[in-house]
Protein backbone atom coordinates (compact mmCIF):
# COMPACT_ATOMS: atom_id res chain seq x y z
CA UNK A 1 0.00 0.00 0.00
CA UNK A 2 2.76 2.41 0.93
CA UNK A 3 4.54 1.54 -2.31
CA UNK A 4 1.40 2.29 -4.27
CA UNK A 5 1.01 5.69 -2.62
CA UNK A 6 4.61 6.50 -3.37
CA UNK A 7 4.22 5.38 -6.95
CA UNK A 8 1.10 7.50 -7.42
CA UNK A 9 2.68 10.57 -5.90
CA UNK A 10 5.78 10.07 -8.03
CA UNK A 11 3.61 9.88 -11.11
CA UNK A 12 1.69 12.98 -10.08
CA UNK A 13 4.95 14.79 -9.47
CA UNK A 14 6.31 13.73 -12.83
CA UNK A 15 3.04 14.84 -14.40
CA UNK A 16 3.25 18.38 -13.07
CA UNK A 17 6.97 18.95 -13.50
CA UNK A 18 7.28 17.37 -16.92
CA UNK A 19 3.91 18.25 -18.41
CA UNK A 20 4.24 18.15 -22.17
CA UNK A 21 5.84 21.49 -23.06
CA UNK A 22 4.58 21.26 -26.64
CA UNK A 23 0.97 20.98 -25.50
CA UNK A 24 1.56 23.72 -22.94
CA UNK A 25 2.85 26.28 -25.41
CA UNK A 26 0.23 25.34 -27.97
CA UNK A 27 -2.54 25.96 -25.42
CA UNK A 28 -1.17 29.42 -24.65
CA UNK A 29 -0.91 30.24 -28.37
CA UNK A 30 -4.50 29.05 -28.92
CA UNK A 31 -5.67 31.32 -26.11
CA UNK A 32 -3.78 34.24 -27.64
CA UNK A 33 -5.54 33.66 -30.93
CA UNK A 34 -8.92 33.55 -29.22
CA UNK A 35 -8.28 36.85 -27.45
CA UNK A 36 -7.00 38.46 -30.65
CA UNK A 37 -10.21 37.21 -32.26
CA UNK A 38 -12.37 38.91 -29.62
CA UNK A 39 -10.54 42.19 -30.18
CA UNK A 40 -10.67 41.83 -33.94
CA UNK A 41 -14.44 41.40 -33.88
CA UNK A 42 -14.71 44.79 -32.20
CA UNK A 43 -12.33 46.37 -34.72
CA UNK A 44 -14.40 44.95 -37.58
CA UNK A 45 -17.60 46.23 -35.96
CA UNK A 46 -19.04 42.75 -35.43
CA UNK A 47 -19.30 43.31 -31.68
CA UNK A 48 -19.91 46.76 -30.16
CA UNK A 49 -17.04 48.64 -28.54
CA UNK A 50 -17.23 48.20 -24.78
CA UNK A 51 -14.41 49.80 -22.81
CA UNK A 52 -14.49 47.29 -19.96
CA UNK A 53 -14.71 44.19 -22.17
CA UNK A 54 -11.86 45.42 -24.37
CA UNK A 55 -9.69 46.13 -21.35
CA UNK A 56 -10.45 42.63 -19.99
CA UNK A 57 -9.29 41.08 -23.27
CA UNK A 58 -6.09 43.14 -23.25
CA UNK A 59 -5.42 42.20 -19.62
CA UNK A 60 -5.94 38.55 -20.49
CA UNK A 61 -3.40 38.92 -23.31
CA UNK A 62 -0.91 40.40 -20.86
CA UNK A 63 -1.52 37.56 -18.39
CA UNK A 64 -1.04 35.08 -21.21
CA UNK A 65 2.25 36.72 -22.22
CA UNK A 66 3.44 36.64 -18.61
CA UNK A 67 2.72 32.91 -18.39
CA UNK A 68 4.73 32.29 -21.55
CA UNK A 69 7.97 31.19 -19.92
CA UNK A 70 10.30 30.33 -22.76
CA UNK A 71 12.72 28.24 -20.70
CA UNK A 72 9.96 25.95 -19.42
CA UNK A 73 7.95 25.79 -22.64
CA UNK A 74 10.84 25.35 -25.08
CA UNK A 75 13.29 22.99 -23.33
CA UNK A 76 16.06 21.47 -25.43
CA UNK A 77 14.72 18.54 -27.43
CA UNK A 78 11.16 19.85 -27.70
CA UNK A 79 11.74 20.70 -31.36
CA UNK A 80 10.85 17.05 -32.06
CA UNK A 81 7.31 15.78 -32.18
CA UNK A 82 4.02 17.28 -33.24
CA UNK A 83 5.23 20.87 -33.32
CA UNK A 84 5.63 23.70 -35.79
CA UNK A 85 8.35 25.33 -33.70
CA UNK A 86 11.31 26.08 -35.96
CA UNK A 87 14.81 24.80 -35.09
CA UNK A 88 15.78 28.47 -35.31
CA UNK A 89 14.32 28.94 -31.79
CA UNK A 90 17.10 26.86 -30.27
CA UNK A 91 19.74 28.29 -32.59
CA UNK A 92 18.81 31.84 -31.63
CA UNK A 93 17.21 31.63 -28.20
CA UNK A 94 18.12 35.26 -27.45
CA UNK A 95 16.34 36.52 -30.58
CA UNK A 96 13.30 34.39 -29.79
CA UNK A 97 13.11 35.77 -26.25
CA UNK A 98 13.47 39.33 -27.55
CA UNK A 99 10.49 38.81 -29.85
CA UNK A 100 8.44 37.38 -26.97
CA UNK A 101 9.50 40.22 -24.65
CA UNK A 102 8.34 42.76 -27.22
CA UNK A 103 4.90 41.14 -27.27
CA UNK A 104 4.73 41.27 -23.46
CA UNK A 105 5.82 44.92 -23.43
CA UNK A 106 3.22 45.79 -26.09
CA UNK A 107 0.41 44.11 -24.11
CA UNK A 108 1.48 46.02 -21.00
CA UNK A 109 1.50 49.30 -22.94
CA UNK A 110 -1.99 48.54 -24.27
CA UNK A 111 -3.34 47.81 -20.78
CA UNK A 112 -1.64 50.92 -19.39
CA UNK A 113 -3.36 53.19 -21.93
CA UNK A 114 -6.73 51.53 -22.58
CA UNK A 115 -8.15 52.43 -25.99
CA UNK A 116 -10.94 55.00 -25.90
CA UNK A 117 -12.42 54.09 -29.26
CA UNK A 118 -12.31 51.58 -32.10
CA UNK A 119 -9.57 53.45 -33.97
CA UNK A 120 -7.27 53.39 -30.96
CA UNK A 121 -8.00 49.69 -30.49
CA UNK A 122 -7.29 49.05 -34.16
CA UNK A 123 -3.86 50.65 -33.82
CA UNK A 124 -3.12 48.45 -30.81
CA UNK A 125 -4.29 45.31 -32.58
CA UNK A 126 -2.03 46.20 -35.52
CA UNK A 127 0.95 46.41 -33.17
CA UNK A 128 0.12 43.16 -31.39
CA UNK A 129 -0.74 41.35 -34.63
CA UNK A 130 2.53 42.61 -36.08
CA UNK A 131 4.33 40.96 -33.16
CA UNK A 132 2.60 37.65 -33.97
CA UNK A 133 3.78 37.87 -37.58
CA UNK A 134 7.33 38.94 -36.76
CA UNK A 135 7.81 35.95 -34.48
CA UNK A 136 6.06 33.46 -36.77
CA UNK A 137 8.11 34.68 -39.72
CA UNK A 138 11.30 33.29 -38.24
CA UNK A 139 10.42 30.88 -35.47
CA UNK A 140 7.61 28.77 -36.88
CA UNK A 141 7.60 26.31 -39.78
CA UNK A 142 4.39 24.93 -41.18
CA UNK A 143 4.95 21.38 -42.38
CA UNK A 144 1.51 20.42 -43.67
CA UNK B 1 34.29 0.42 -92.26
CA UNK B 2 33.06 3.13 -94.53
CA UNK B 3 29.63 2.90 -92.91
CA UNK B 4 31.17 3.62 -89.49
CA UNK B 5 32.89 6.71 -90.82
CA UNK B 6 29.60 7.83 -92.29
CA UNK B 7 27.83 7.24 -89.00
CA UNK B 8 30.43 9.15 -87.03
CA UNK B 9 30.29 11.91 -89.58
CA UNK B 10 26.50 12.05 -89.33
CA UNK B 11 26.62 12.17 -85.55
CA UNK B 12 29.14 15.00 -85.63
CA UNK B 13 27.10 16.96 -88.16
CA UNK B 14 23.87 16.44 -86.20
CA UNK B 15 25.58 17.27 -82.92
CA UNK B 16 27.03 20.45 -84.35
CA UNK B 17 23.65 21.38 -85.79
CA UNK B 18 21.98 20.78 -82.42
CA UNK B 19 24.63 22.81 -80.64
CA UNK B 20 24.28 25.58 -83.20
CA UNK B 21 20.50 25.53 -82.89
CA UNK B 22 20.74 25.63 -79.09
CA UNK B 23 23.08 28.56 -79.34
CA UNK B 24 20.68 30.45 -81.56
CA UNK B 25 17.60 29.44 -79.54
CA UNK B 26 19.20 30.36 -76.23
CA UNK B 27 20.02 33.92 -77.29
CA UNK B 28 18.58 36.63 -75.04
CA UNK B 29 15.51 38.20 -76.66
CA UNK B 30 14.71 41.82 -75.92
CA UNK B 31 11.36 43.59 -76.15
CA UNK B 32 10.35 44.75 -79.60
CA UNK B 33 10.54 48.45 -80.40
CA UNK B 34 6.76 48.81 -80.34
CA UNK B 35 6.46 47.64 -76.73
CA UNK B 36 9.31 49.89 -75.67
CA UNK B 37 7.65 52.87 -77.38
CA UNK B 38 4.38 52.03 -75.59
CA UNK B 39 5.97 52.26 -72.15
CA UNK B 40 5.56 56.03 -72.03
CA UNK B 41 6.36 58.17 -69.02
CA UNK B 42 5.46 56.48 -65.75
CA UNK B 43 3.68 57.90 -62.72
CA UNK B 44 5.52 57.37 -59.41
CA UNK B 45 2.38 57.62 -57.27
CA UNK B 46 0.72 54.79 -59.21
CA UNK B 47 3.99 52.88 -59.25
CA UNK B 48 4.01 52.65 -55.45
CA UNK B 49 1.04 50.27 -55.62
CA UNK B 50 2.84 48.11 -58.18
CA UNK B 51 5.98 48.13 -56.03
CA UNK B 52 4.05 46.63 -53.10
CA UNK B 53 2.09 44.26 -55.31
CA UNK B 54 5.41 43.05 -56.74
CA UNK B 55 6.97 42.56 -53.32
CA UNK B 56 10.36 43.83 -54.57
CA UNK B 57 11.48 44.71 -51.07
CA UNK B 58 10.89 41.19 -49.69
CA UNK B 59 13.95 39.93 -51.55
CA UNK B 60 15.96 43.07 -52.33
CA UNK B 61 15.97 44.85 -48.95
CA UNK B 62 18.83 44.13 -46.60
CA UNK B 63 17.95 40.87 -44.78
CA UNK B 64 15.90 41.59 -41.66
CA UNK B 65 15.31 45.25 -42.55
CA UNK B 66 12.25 46.84 -40.94
CA UNK B 67 10.33 50.07 -41.53
CA UNK B 68 11.82 52.61 -43.97
CA UNK B 69 14.97 50.52 -44.30
CA UNK B 70 12.87 48.18 -46.45
CA UNK B 71 13.07 50.83 -49.18
CA UNK B 72 16.86 50.53 -49.30
CA UNK B 73 17.11 47.86 -51.99
CA UNK B 74 20.73 46.95 -51.49
CA UNK B 75 20.23 43.16 -51.86
CA UNK B 76 22.18 40.46 -50.07
CA UNK B 77 19.48 38.01 -48.95
CA UNK B 78 20.42 34.35 -49.51
CA UNK B 79 17.89 32.10 -51.23
CA UNK B 80 19.08 28.55 -50.73
CA UNK B 81 17.57 26.32 -53.40
CA UNK B 82 18.31 22.89 -54.90
CA UNK B 83 20.16 24.70 -57.73
CA UNK B 84 22.45 26.58 -55.37
CA UNK B 85 22.28 29.85 -53.47
CA UNK B 86 20.82 32.87 -55.23
CA UNK B 87 21.61 36.33 -53.89
CA UNK B 88 19.24 39.11 -54.98
CA UNK B 89 21.37 42.03 -56.21
CA UNK B 90 21.37 45.73 -55.37
CA UNK B 91 18.46 47.35 -57.26
CA UNK B 92 18.69 50.68 -55.46
CA UNK B 93 19.25 53.87 -57.43
CA UNK B 94 23.01 53.72 -56.95
CA UNK B 95 24.45 54.30 -60.43
CA UNK B 96 27.40 51.98 -59.97
CA UNK B 97 26.19 49.17 -57.69
CA UNK B 98 22.44 49.41 -58.30
CA UNK B 99 20.20 50.20 -61.26
CA UNK B 100 20.35 54.01 -61.08
CA UNK B 101 21.91 54.14 -64.56
CA UNK B 102 19.25 51.94 -66.19
CA UNK B 103 16.92 53.42 -68.79
CA UNK B 104 13.22 52.67 -68.69
CA UNK B 105 13.75 50.24 -71.59
CA UNK B 106 16.52 48.45 -69.64
CA UNK B 107 14.15 48.09 -66.72
CA UNK B 108 11.30 46.79 -68.91
CA UNK B 109 13.61 44.24 -70.54
CA UNK B 110 14.61 42.96 -67.12
CA UNK B 111 11.03 42.73 -65.85
CA UNK B 112 9.32 41.36 -68.95
CA UNK B 113 12.12 39.43 -70.69
CA UNK B 114 14.59 38.62 -67.93
CA UNK B 115 17.43 40.24 -69.91
CA UNK B 116 20.04 42.54 -68.37
CA UNK B 117 21.21 45.80 -69.97
CA UNK B 118 24.42 44.03 -71.04
CA UNK B 119 22.36 41.35 -72.78
CA UNK B 120 22.69 38.47 -70.31
CA UNK B 121 19.90 36.27 -69.05
CA UNK B 122 18.83 36.77 -65.44
CA UNK B 123 18.22 33.64 -63.40
CA UNK B 124 14.49 33.04 -62.95
CA UNK B 125 14.89 33.22 -59.15
CA UNK B 126 14.05 36.81 -60.15
CA UNK B 127 10.40 36.02 -60.91
CA UNK B 128 10.21 37.56 -64.38
CA UNK B 129 8.30 34.49 -65.55
CA UNK B 130 5.43 36.07 -63.57
CA UNK B 131 6.31 39.71 -64.25
CA UNK B 132 6.18 38.90 -68.00
CA UNK B 133 2.37 39.02 -67.61
CA UNK B 134 2.45 42.67 -66.45
CA UNK B 135 1.12 45.61 -68.42
CA UNK B 136 3.84 47.83 -69.91
CA UNK B 137 2.13 50.87 -68.34
CA UNK B 138 2.57 49.32 -64.89
CA UNK B 139 6.25 48.69 -65.61
CA UNK B 140 6.65 52.36 -66.51
CA UNK B 141 4.91 53.44 -63.28
CA UNK B 142 7.07 51.09 -61.23
CA UNK B 143 10.21 52.47 -62.90
CA UNK B 144 9.10 56.00 -61.98
CA UNK B 145 8.47 54.98 -58.35
CA UNK B 146 11.81 53.21 -58.02
CA UNK B 147 13.49 56.43 -59.19
CA UNK B 148 12.19 58.04 -55.96
CA UNK B 149 13.92 55.44 -53.73
CA UNK B 150 17.36 55.98 -52.17
CA UNK B 151 20.67 55.14 -53.80
CA UNK B 152 22.60 52.74 -51.58
CA UNK B 153 26.16 51.72 -52.41
CA UNK B 154 27.35 48.14 -52.03
CA UNK B 155 27.43 45.10 -54.26
CA UNK B 156 25.69 41.96 -53.06
CA UNK B 157 27.78 38.76 -53.33
CA UNK B 158 27.47 36.65 -56.49
CA UNK B 159 25.13 33.67 -56.77
CA UNK B 160 26.75 30.40 -55.73
CA UNK B 161 25.41 27.73 -58.06
CA UNK B 162 26.40 24.25 -59.09
CA UNK B 163 27.14 23.12 -62.66
CA UNK B 164 25.35 23.15 -65.13
CA UNK B 165 23.27 25.98 -63.66
CA UNK B 166 26.35 28.18 -63.84
CA UNK B 167 25.81 28.45 -67.62
CA UNK B 168 23.58 31.48 -68.00
CA UNK B 169 23.06 30.90 -71.69
CA UNK B 170 21.08 27.77 -70.84
CA UNK B 171 18.36 29.98 -69.37
CA UNK B 172 17.50 30.95 -72.94
CA UNK B 173 16.20 27.42 -73.53
CA UNK B 174 14.35 27.52 -70.21
CA UNK B 175 12.63 30.71 -71.32
CA UNK B 176 11.39 29.07 -74.53
CA UNK B 177 9.41 26.67 -72.36
CA UNK B 178 8.39 28.78 -69.37
CA UNK B 179 8.33 32.45 -70.36
CA UNK B 180 5.03 33.71 -71.73
CA UNK B 181 2.90 36.80 -71.25
CA UNK B 182 -0.27 34.67 -71.46
CA UNK B 183 -2.42 34.23 -68.33
CA UNK B 184 -2.10 30.85 -66.59
CA UNK B 185 -5.80 30.36 -65.93
CA UNK B 186 -8.09 30.87 -68.92
CA UNK B 187 -11.20 32.40 -67.38
CA UNK B 188 -14.57 31.91 -69.06
CA UNK B 189 -16.01 34.60 -71.32
CA UNK B 190 -17.78 37.21 -69.22
CA UNK B 191 -15.79 36.50 -66.03
CA UNK B 192 -16.36 39.36 -63.55
CA UNK B 193 -13.93 42.28 -63.73
CA UNK B 194 -13.00 41.62 -60.13
CA UNK B 195 -11.79 38.10 -60.94
CA UNK B 196 -9.84 39.39 -63.95
CA UNK B 197 -8.23 42.09 -61.82
CA UNK B 198 -7.33 39.45 -59.24
CA UNK B 199 -5.85 37.20 -61.90
CA UNK B 200 -3.61 40.02 -63.04
CA UNK B 201 -2.40 40.76 -59.50
CA UNK B 202 -1.84 37.11 -58.54
CA UNK B 203 -0.33 35.80 -61.79
CA UNK B 204 1.58 38.96 -62.71
CA UNK B 205 3.12 41.38 -60.20
CA UNK B 206 2.11 39.37 -57.10
CA UNK B 207 3.96 36.29 -58.48
CA UNK B 208 2.11 34.11 -55.93
CA UNK B 209 2.57 31.02 -58.10
CA UNK B 210 6.34 31.17 -57.75
CA UNK B 211 6.11 29.78 -54.21
CA UNK B 212 2.60 28.29 -54.08
CA UNK B 213 2.97 26.09 -57.18
CA UNK B 214 5.18 22.98 -57.34
CA UNK B 215 8.07 23.02 -59.81
CA UNK B 216 9.23 20.45 -62.32
CA UNK B 217 12.78 19.05 -62.71
CA UNK B 218 13.89 22.13 -64.63
CA UNK B 219 12.59 24.54 -62.01
CA UNK B 220 9.59 25.71 -64.04
CA UNK B 221 6.22 25.99 -62.31
CA UNK B 222 3.83 23.11 -63.07
CA UNK B 223 0.86 25.05 -64.38
CA UNK B 224 -1.30 21.90 -64.17
CA UNK B 225 -0.95 22.19 -60.37
CA UNK B 226 -1.36 25.94 -60.24
CA UNK B 227 -1.33 27.24 -56.63
CA UNK B 228 -1.64 23.68 -55.26
CA UNK B 229 1.08 24.29 -52.68
CA UNK B 230 4.67 23.07 -52.78
CA UNK B 231 7.67 22.06 -50.79
CA UNK B 232 9.37 25.38 -50.08
CA UNK B 233 11.81 26.16 -52.93
CA UNK B 234 14.08 27.89 -50.45
CA UNK B 235 14.30 27.38 -46.73
CA UNK B 236 12.27 24.57 -45.15
CA UNK B 237 8.68 23.47 -44.65
CA UNK B 238 5.84 23.66 -47.15
CA UNK B 239 3.99 26.49 -48.84
CA UNK B 240 0.25 25.85 -48.55
CA UNK B 241 -2.27 24.87 -51.18
CA UNK B 242 -4.36 28.00 -51.84
CA UNK B 243 -6.72 26.56 -54.43
CA UNK B 244 -10.34 26.13 -53.29
CA UNK B 245 -9.42 22.55 -52.21
CA UNK B 246 -6.56 23.67 -49.96
CA UNK B 247 -7.16 22.29 -46.47
CA UNK B 248 -6.14 25.57 -44.85
CA UNK B 249 -8.34 27.86 -46.94
CA UNK B 250 -11.30 25.67 -47.91
CA UNK B 251 -13.60 27.23 -45.34
CA UNK B 252 -12.41 30.80 -45.86
CA UNK B 253 -14.84 33.24 -47.44
CA UNK B 254 -13.61 35.89 -49.87
CA UNK B 255 -13.91 38.37 -47.00
CA UNK B 256 -11.73 36.09 -44.85
CA UNK B 257 -9.00 36.02 -47.52
CA UNK B 258 -9.12 39.80 -47.95
CA UNK B 259 -8.99 40.30 -44.19
CA UNK B 260 -6.03 37.94 -43.85
CA UNK B 261 -4.14 39.88 -46.51
CA UNK B 262 -4.94 43.13 -44.70
CA UNK B 263 -4.37 42.17 -41.06
CA UNK B 264 -2.33 38.96 -41.09
CA UNK B 265 -4.97 37.07 -39.08
CA UNK B 266 -6.59 33.87 -40.32
CA UNK B 267 -10.34 33.44 -39.65
CA UNK B 268 -9.53 31.36 -36.53
CA UNK B 269 -6.97 33.95 -35.42
CA UNK B 270 -3.81 32.17 -36.11
CA UNK B 271 -1.34 34.63 -37.62
CA UNK B 272 0.56 34.83 -40.87
CA UNK B 273 4.01 33.21 -40.68
CA UNK B 274 7.18 32.43 -42.58
CA UNK B 275 7.96 34.14 -45.87
CA UNK B 276 4.28 35.13 -46.13
CA UNK B 277 4.76 37.75 -43.39
CA UNK B 278 6.57 40.12 -45.73
CA UNK B 279 4.11 39.34 -48.52
CA UNK B 280 1.13 40.14 -46.29
CA UNK B 281 2.70 43.40 -45.15
CA UNK B 282 3.20 44.40 -48.77
CA UNK B 283 -0.32 43.43 -49.81
CA UNK B 284 -1.68 45.38 -46.82
CA UNK B 285 -0.38 48.49 -48.65
CA UNK B 286 -2.69 47.89 -51.62
CA UNK B 287 -6.31 49.01 -51.78
CA UNK B 288 -9.23 47.07 -50.31
CA UNK B 289 -10.44 46.57 -53.91
CA UNK B 290 -7.15 44.91 -54.80
CA UNK B 291 -7.38 42.49 -51.88
CA UNK B 292 -10.98 41.66 -52.72
CA UNK B 293 -9.97 41.02 -56.33
CA UNK B 294 -7.22 38.62 -55.23
CA UNK B 295 -9.75 36.81 -53.02
CA UNK B 296 -12.27 36.54 -55.85
CA UNK B 297 -9.65 35.07 -58.19
CA UNK B 298 -8.47 32.53 -55.61
CA UNK B 299 -12.05 31.31 -55.30
CA UNK B 300 -12.27 31.02 -59.11
CA UNK B 301 -9.12 28.96 -59.83
CA UNK B 302 -9.43 25.19 -60.43
CA UNK B 303 -9.23 23.16 -57.20
CA UNK B 304 -6.24 20.79 -56.84
CA UNK B 305 -5.06 18.31 -54.21
CA UNK B 306 -1.89 19.32 -52.37
CA UNK B 307 1.14 19.78 -54.60
CA UNK B 308 3.46 18.42 -51.93
CA UNK B 309 3.81 14.99 -50.28
CA UNK B 310 1.91 14.20 -47.07
CA UNK B 311 3.79 14.90 -43.90
CA UNK B 312 5.65 11.95 -42.42
CA UNK B 313 4.29 10.90 -39.01
CA UNK B 314 6.07 12.69 -36.19
CA UNK B 315 8.96 10.68 -34.83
Amino acid sequence: MRKLVIAISLLAFAGSAYADPIKGRQALMKERGKLAGQISKVVKGETPFDTAAVLDALKALQANAEKFDVDTLFPAGSDKGDTTAAPKIWEDMAGFKTAEDKFLADTKAAVASPPADVDALKAQLNTLGGDCGTCHQTYRIKKS
Amino acid sequence: MAWLKKLVGAVIVLGAAAAGASWVLSAPVRLDAGTVADLGPGDAARGKRIFYAGGCTSCHARPGAQGDARLELVGGLELKTPFGTFVPPNISQDRKDGIGAWSEADFANAMLKGVSPSGEHFYPAFPYASYARMKPADIADLYAFMKTLPAVAGKAPDHRLSFPFTIRRGIGLWKLVYLSPEPVIALPEGAPDKVLAGRYLVEGPGHCGECHTPRDFAGGVRKSDWLAGAVAAEGSGVVPNITPDGKGVKDWSEADIANYLETGFTPDFDSVGGAMVDVQRNIAQLTADDREAIAAYLKAVPPHPNGYPARKPAS
